[in-house]
């Protein structure tokens, strides 16, 4: 997908060197210092946090490695890592990688390592409590590795110095090698991070002696255990170069009734793991999953009206509660206002009907505005909807700061009562949603209002001259947006069994938002498997996810993560291609060989792109 | 673009009317608000002044004064934090939502200057010092923000889509109150308390002596700031900048270093709003920067983004509508608990606004490829 023009400026990197390599001594000093000094910040930063201290409970590896250090020492790999890739310039040549590659990875872990080594003498000299909450014998315990300040700054600057170098010299290895110990890595960290549901995965299917021997029995992976699984993974990355992708472009490029089978095969397949999965897992994970499901539901919703159409809806949260109350109302007797005390599916009509009143009133006023307006007002009603509910005024329909308590669960045609006491059949409840979800989604995006959305979110005033009846599409997108949402506020409802404000605070929305990012926006399956990594292992606003030691953390990782995406990776986890082209204009213009290319990420990106204001019309 | 158009067409479409509908729906309610109230005032008891709220008995003069005095004072901190938002805006034109959250840095390191010096003595001695020392602390800490941001979050982004630069400018925003929770603890921390001299009402108006000061303060600041922006060499080149940033690159100007500039006067000044909240508020903590952020954002826009004596008189009009106008609107058509409605009331008005009049009262200052 690049407009790459020179084949040696691609094909160049470790594999194939263009120029020799350069002297240690030639390091692009000023951004080195750079790295060094936002490293050394960072560092700090997570060491302040009290991360080492609130995470080290948590093993990744038994005896060797837990979470909190693991907090610790990422950030000198990576650095060093990246102090090693420097802007190409196509039509430049390329040197090769060398040791002053694995030298700028040094300096740089040092500047990391070399700042927690300031901290703990700090931390045993000053008392700096009263501002920083974190300040204290604790920190100064695990920084100090509880010996004494002088071993533990050795240590750290050695860790640091040890760390980079080592991450410098990926780029010195063929690639894959550096592959196989990117995917070893990646593979021991994430089976230590879902080791609760692949303990209880393996419990249902009759294979827990597998389990303990992978796991130690204080959790985390056991020494063996971790060791076979890196090796299986290595050889897995070594040896199966692109071979997923390869996969995948052979059935993408199946033809008519191949294809069609093949699709059809999948679905089922994907629809047989929805329905056996709930029965093996226990009860916990399956509230992760019914919970991870909500955020599924909202996501796709939220993903209509930002992946697709491209309106920045930042007060989503709006719906869900709308579809909460909705429910709230009609179904609980111990309702306020009125109460009819309809059955749950009865209600979702009036969830629809309410869903798309509220879509039609929010969005009908700010459908002409500027996009970056628009997100603002949305906001605003987002927060004004909450407030209304959380107000005396409106008490007498929706009880104020009390809420309403005893909704009903949901009763499936008299055969099964859904209840938040139950979460395997909420789990199916919500998947029966999310099903439908996709599948609206699906065809939607294949329509001709689909199409129109596109054409908006690419250029409206380009779309709005070619035929598109840009406001019709526009609230039909909100409209859209808002049922879909508001399903889900209606599952949460009777999920929960009592409904408050303070469940739909913006936060939510902005969690929604980076879901979507994360995962891609404007593409489905990049969507789920955003809300199924984020929401699962960090967890929602209030339920906690795998890494429940992070529930802290986890909105400081929310807001770091939204960043990193922005600047790194804009298209998300599982690009959507079109939606890609928008994001990074600049690859697709004639003069493309003035664009400076990472000559080591796997994305390209316009990464000292000037000033372009032909972008900024969009 | 939409909202220039959109006089030129020949017929209207439904959702035209339905807006007509929604602005002369809000006019009239403001309108029966104001007039209920103005009815009370005259006489409490006739009837047009109880259909709607029985119960209403109206504001005394010294109330009324109170309320537009502490609303001219609040105005007057929104003020000076909308002057970010527009400068931002007016430069690189993306709304910097985590400009509110430049606003609680400050405020917060104040907090931490303030009782530190309240500790050592500081403080009741030498007031007017302290609170120099307070105010630099903080315009260092919100400037630093201010451009550690710009370098590190905004710089790569540059001539991105406007929409990846606001969504990672809420990742900022999310994230820098996060940075406040994990390192300041998620409790609310006080401002030490004022010096009696200075909270005592004062003769002739009967005015706290606070509200003068945060008055004060908001006005040398924006004299300073009118001083550097049009009166120096730097200010020049903002404005520049601000203009084309083409062409101010081919005059010579450093447009990054201009765009930073940019940056830390707008973190500066939120440096100084955050101060005022404290000695306004004495309690700050971390979602501190989100509503005022919010309502500085819409009094940028009520005073037309991009333009910076706009934003202060945005803001001051702002702040005194949202002090005022509940007890004057809501209050007498039988609104209760209008207090708590009072964001609400912030939010809507920045709604209307943006229904109303989207370019502002005194006009927006855009270049050419924002207005686009």
């Amino acid at each position: 997908m690049t407009a790459v023009t020179d084949p040696t400026a691609r094909a160049a990197g470790a594999d194939n060197p263009g120029l020799g390599a350069r002297p240690v001594g030639d390091q692009p000093w000023r951004r080195i210092s750079g790295m060094v000094a936002i490293g050394a910040l960072a560092q700090m930063f997570i060491a302040l946090s009290g991360m080492p201290v609130g995470l080290d409970d948590r093993t990744i590896i038994e005896p060797v490695l837990s979470l909190g250090y693991l907090g610790l020492v990422w950030l000198p790999l990576l650095m060093g890592y990246r102090a090693g890739c420097e802007p190409v310039l196509e039509g430049m040549p390329v040197h090769a990688k060398g040791r002053r590659e694995v030298v700028a990875g040094a300096l740089v872990g040092i500047g990391a390592g070399a700042s927690i080594s300031i901290l703990v003498l700090l931390l045993h000299n000053f008392d700096l409590r009263d501002p920083l909450v974190n300040w204290g014998p604790q920190l100064a315990e695990v920084l100090g590795f509880g010996r004494s300040p002088g071993f533990a700054v050795i240590i750290w600057i050695a860790i640091g110095a040890g760390g980079g170098a080592a991450a410098g010299s990926l780029h010195l290895v063929p690639s894959p090698i550096r592959r196989a110990v990117i995917a070893m890595a990646a593979t021991v960290i994430g089976a230590a991070v879902i080791e609760r549901v692949v303990t209880d995965l393996a419990g249902g299917l009759g294979l827990g002696t597998a389990a303990d021997r992978l796991y130690a029995p204080r959790g985390g992976l056991s020494w063996p255990g971790a060791v076979a699984l890196a090796a299986v993974s290595g050889i897995a990355a070594g040896s199966g170069r692109g071979r997923i992708s390869r996969t995948r472009t052979r059935i993408q490029t199946l033809e008519g009734t191949t294809r069609t089978v093949t699709n059809a095969a999948l679905v089922v397949a994907a629809g047989l793991v929805a329905v056996v999965l709930p029965l093996l897992v226990g009860k916990i994970t399956n509230e992760l999953l019914a919970n991870v499901g909500m955020f599924v539901l909202l996501a796709l919703g939220l993903n209509i009206v930002v992946g697709l159409a491209g309106i920045l809806d930042l007060g989503y949260v709006a719906f869900y509660a709308v579809g909460g109350y909705t429910v709230a109302v009609l179904t609980a007797s111990a309702s306020p206002g009125i109460a009819p005390e309809l059955p749950w599916l009865a209600a979702l009509v009036g969830v629809v009907v309410m869903a798309v009143l509220t879509g039609l009133f929010i969005g009908a006023p700010v459908i002409r505005m500027r996009g970056d307006y628009l997100a603002i007002v949305t906001l605003g009603f987002g927060e004004i909807i909450r407030l209304l509910f959380l107000s005396d005024w409106l008490s007498g329909w929706f009880g104020g700061a009390q809420g309403i308590t005893n909704i009903p669960g949901v009763q499936v045609f008299g055969l099964a009562t859904v209840k938040g006491t139950d979460p395997r059949a909420v789990l199916y409840l919500v998947m029966v949603f999310c099903a439908l979800a996709v599948y609206v989604s699906w065809r939607l995006e294949r329509s001709r209002l689909g199409r129109a959305w596109m054409a908006i979110r690419e250029d409206e005033s380009v779309a709005e001259v070619m035929g598109v009846n840009t406001v019709n599409a526009k609230l039909l997108a909100f409209v859209v947006g808002a049922v879909l949402g508001s399903f889900s506020g209606a599952i949460f409802a009777a999920k929960v069994g009592s409904i408050f404000p303070s469940s739909f605070l913006i936060l939510i929305s902005i969690i929604i938002l980076v879901v979507v990012i994360f995962g891609g926006m404007g593409n489905v399956v990049g969507v789920i498997a955003g809300a199924v990594v984020l929401v699962g292992v960090l967890g929602g606003p209030r339920q906690p996810g795998l890494l429940q030691e992070l529930s802290e953390y986890k909105l400081l990782v929310y807001g770091a993560l939204l960043v990193w995406m922005m600047i790194q990776r804009p298209e998300g986890l599982v690009p959507n291609v079109g939606r890609n082209r928008e994001l990074h204009p600049d690859e697709f213009r004639q003069d493309a060989w003035l664009r400076g290319r990472a000559s080591c990420g796997e994305h390209d990106k316009g990464a000292n792109a000037a000033d372009d204001s032909e972008a900024r019309r969009r | 673009m939409a909202v220039t158009t959109r006089r030129k067409r020949a017929s209207r479409t439904r959702i035209d009317w339905f807006l007509v509908v929604l602005r002369f729906t809000a006019l009239a309610v403001i309108g029966a608000g104001l007039l209920a109230f103005v009815a009370q005032q005259i006489d409490p008891a006739n009837p047009f002044a109880r259909w709607a709220n029985p119960d209403a008995t109206g504001l005394t003069g010294a109330q009324f004064q109170g309320l537009v005095v502490a609303g001219l004072s609040q105005g007057a901190m929104y003020g000076l934090i909308a002057l970010g938002y527009s400068m931002v805006y007016g430069v690189l034109g993306f709304i910097n939502f985590a400009h509110g959250e430049v606003f609680m840095v400050g405020a917060m390191t104040g907090m931490i200057a303030s009782n530190k010096l309240a500790d050592a003595g500081a403080w009741e001695s030498n007031f007017i010092g302290s609170l120099t020392i307070i105010v630099l602390v903080a315009i260092a800490a919100s400037t630093a923000t201010a451009v550690v941001m710009e370098r590190v979050a905004y710089r790569p982004l540059r001539g991105s889509p406007y929409l990846v630069a606001l969504i990672t400018s809420i990742g900022v925003s999310f994230f820098l109150q996060n940075v406040s929770v994990v390192l300041l603890g998620p409790a609310a921390k006080a401002y030490p308390a004022l010096p009696e001299w200075l909270t005592a009402k004062r003769t002739p108006l009967e005015i706290e002596g606070t509200r003068i000061l945060v008055i004060v303060v908001a006005g040398v600041s924006m004299a300073v700031l009118w001083f550097l922006v049009e009166r120096t060499r730097m200010g020049r080149s903002m404005r520049a900048v601000a203009e084309d940033k083409e062409i101010a690159a081919l005059m010579g100007i450093n447009v990054d270093r201009t765009i930073v500039t940019t940056f830390a006067v707008g973190g500066a000044m939120a440096g100084v709003a955050g101060i005022l909240w404290g000695i306004l508020f004495r309690s700050v903590i971390h979602t501190t920067g989100f509503l005022p952020g919010i309502k500085a954002f819409s009094a940028a826009v009520v005073g037309g983004i991009g333009n910076m004596g706009g934003a202060m008189a945005g803001g001051v009009t702002l702040g005194t509508a949202e002090a005022v106008g509940p007890l004057t609107i809501l209050e007498p058509l039988g609104v209760v608990g209008v207090s708590q409605l009072r964001d609400a009331v912030a939010f809507a008005v920045l709604i209307l606004v943006l229904l109303i009049r989207p370019s502002g009262l005194f006009g927006e200052r855009l270049s050419t490829e924002e207005r686009a």
